[in-house]
């Protein structure tokens, strides 16, 4: 990415009387990305697209706009357009008079007007309803029409407010589609807000974890899940298992930790040394299951008793008991060549993983 | 029965009864009379007429009616102009003092509004407080005629009626959802275009509840333009007044306040219509 960011946050920083909501965060937003910020609740996601959009006033800290330093420049002065949480439509306009706002602020032409607006119904596939009023549309329907409005003015990024947490589950999976599209489609850069870490996985290309104000990692949905760089973003993005051991040896690119007494060999990626006590962090389906009564283990293997054991349609969960109160979470895939994945609770097994496909922290 | 369900009744009961017997049963007598006689001496005469819807219509009267929709128009407009900026800011102030300023509001309402327009005399007359602090700061060489104008009048009217207007408006710019200006504001809305655009159409069911609530009862208001007015000024109310208390004409002054009623019907009828327009999109209805 060798060519300049479409918006850059320099030590942006925003506090509310006493609550610091960010923190002097820096991010770079590149033209065309689809990039989203996650994080729970409060942690100022929702912070940084109103600074974005000048709905909130810096603290301090500079935001450049292509180039353009936009601190004091009020929001409708400003190239971008957001998609709100609550779609905040017009409840007296129609459609039409919903979409057509920006357009008609720009003293666009009545011709000129007519063809955007019902270009970008048809880009959210809502052509025919100009005239309903927004109470007279559903849910999803009041989502596109937000949208619509928004892209109709052709902005530089849009932000998108978690626009699909009012939805029910099917619907929202359906939207996820739809705004993967309608970015293809437009080439705008997108900064999306949400909570939900698999609406965040599926959708961007680059993702941002938030906490208390700071980005904890930013990179691609592979890098934030595969590689987490600390704890917070292993245990936010998805289910992760952790274990304490130490550095026994280390011998080039990998070193041997030592958990409950056993040798495991790992990728040492961060230059640990010997000696050093460390976090081997495993997700639940890269854990390997082996039965005890499938002979004994040759390779290092932690040895333990599945407590319980939960049938999901596509994979078995388990929840395996280690010893002196140590629980772990594995998921198993059902698939051709294993046939039988059925295990009893109580039964005695091992479990072990493909060297590499640990992360140490 | 629960108890509940007991003291329901005897609320709705009581009031019930009340109504029938302050203002249903008074208000027949007022439409029978309509119909009756009239005789200076004895009041009414037992016998059925038109005569007093003839009368009526006459030119003094219908000219009264004029004036008394132009006053109360002018009225409404100047209350509405002055109440909804106060209400305006009062609903973007913090909690706290947003009550302690409704109360301001209210507190003068404890008091009879005909004591308040004559406590309004004293700030108005010829040696009153307002000419008499103008004159001692030089601002005026002799005392301003304030009192006995059309302007007294007027500054009665929209002094009494002022917090029936604030009251809604107030009512519906709390209800105002706030994220649609921010989100005008994205979409490049000026504060002017956010104004005429958002803010007043969706404010709107307030200032139509408010001017129903001002613009009715300043057709009969009639001590206010007899005080402040010096009975130069008069309204249908005063017209009404006159009939019963000046010229014993009872019948005439009955009929004229059904003239009244069915004009305010008719304004409450196209409030009516207006608000069902309001609820069918949506308008001010929505969370």
């Amino acid at each position: 990415m060798a060519k300049p960011p479409i918006v850059r946050l320099q030590g942006v920083t925003k506090r509310f009387d006493d609550v610091l909501a960010v923190d002097s965060l820096d991010l770079d937003i590149y033209q065309g990305e689809f990039l989203t910020l996650l994080g729970p609740s409060g942690c100022g996601k929702t912070t940084v697209l109103r600074l974005i959009a000048g709905l909130e006033t810096l603290s301090s800290g500079e935001i450049f706009m292509d180039g353009s330093r936009l601190n004091g420049t009020p929001p409708n002065k400003r190239n971008v357009n957001t998609v709100f949480q609550s779609y905040a439509l017009f409840p007296h306009m129609t459609v039409f008079d919903n979409i057509a706002f920006g357009l008609r602020m720009k003293r666009f032409g009545r011709q000129e007007i007519r063809n955007q607006v019902s270009e970008a119904l048809d880009i959210v596939k809502m052509t025919g309803l100009e005239m309903r009023m927004p109470h007279q549309l559903s849910g999803g329907q009041q989502q596109r029409v937000a949208m619509a409005r928004a892209i109709v003015n052709k902005p530089l990024v849009l932000l998108l407010d978690e626009p699909l947490s009012a939805l029910d589950y099917r619907l929202r999976q359906e939207m996820e589609l739809e705004l993967k599209r309608v970015h293809r489609q437009l080439g705008i850069t997108f900064v999306f807000v949400t909570h939900d870490q698999e609406e965040a996985i599926s959708m961007s290309d680059r993702i941002a974890v938030m906490n208390e104000g700071r980005v904890e990692q930013i990179g691609t949905p592979i890098q934030i899940y595969e590689e987490p760089e600390n704890m917070f973003v292993a245990k936010f993005v998805g289910e992760i298992n952790v274990f304490d051991g130490r550095i026994t040896s280390i011998n080039n690119g990998s070193a041997v930790v030592e958990i409950h007494g056993r040798q495991f060999p790992v990728q040492n990626r961060k230059n640990a040394s010997v000696g050093q006590q460390v976090r081997v962090l495993l997700r639940p389906e890269d854990i390997q299951v082996t039965r005890d009564a499938d002979g004994p283990k040759t390779s290092p293997a932690l040895s333990g008793k599945v407590e319980e054991v939960i049938y999901k349609g596509k994979t078995v969960d388990l929840i395996i008991d280690l010893g002196a109160g140590e629980r772990i979470f594995v998921t198993r895939f059902f698939n051709e060549d294993q046939e039988e994945l059925v295990y009893r609770e109580g039964e005695r097994i091992h479990i072990d993983w493909l060297y590499g496909w640990e992360v140490v922290l | 029965m629960t108890k509940r369900g007991w003291f329901k009744d005897f609320a709705i009961g009581s009031t019930m009864v009340w109504i029938t017997l302050f203002v249903v049963v008074p208000y027949l007598f007022v439409l029978l009379f309509s119909f009756l006689k009239p005789d200076p001496e004895r009041i009414i005469v037992w016998n059925f007429t038109f005569v007093n819807y003839h009368d009526i219509f006459s030119p003094i009267f219908l000219f009264v009616c004029w004036y008394s929709l132009v006053l109360a128009l002018i009225t409404t407009i100047i209350t509405g102009l002055t109440a909804y900026p106060f209400a305006f800011i009062l609903a973007r102030l913090p909690k706290g003092i947003q009550r302690i300023l409704l109360l301001f509001m209210i507190i003068p309402f404890w008091t009879s509004s005909l004591i308040r327009t004559y406590a309004l005399i004293i700030l108005l007359k010829a040696n009153g407080i307002i000419n008499t602090f103008l004159l001692y700061l030089g601002l005026i060489n002799e005392p301003v005629m304030m009192l006995y104008t059309q302007t007294a009048v007027f500054i009665g009217l929209v002094y009494t009626l002022l917090p029936f207007m604030i009251l809604p408006i107030y009512s519906s710019i709390q209800k105002l959802d706030w994220r649609l200006i921010e989100a005008a504001r994205d979409l490049g809305g000026t504060s002017h275009h956010i104004f005429f655009r958002i803010i007043l159409p969706l404010t709107l069911p307030g200032i139509i509840a408010g001017s129903t609530m001002v613009f009715l009862p300043a057709l009969g208001l009639f001590y206010i333009p007899d005080l402040l007015g010096g009975a130069r000024v008069m309204l249908i109310g005063n017209f009404i007044k006159n009939q019963f208390l000046t010229s014993n004409n009872w019948p005439l002054g009955s009929a004229a306040s059904m003239v009244l009623t069915l004009i305010m019907c008719l304004f409450l009828y196209v409030y009516f219509l207006s608000s069902q327009k309001a609820r069918t999109e949506g308008v001010g209805g929505m969370a």
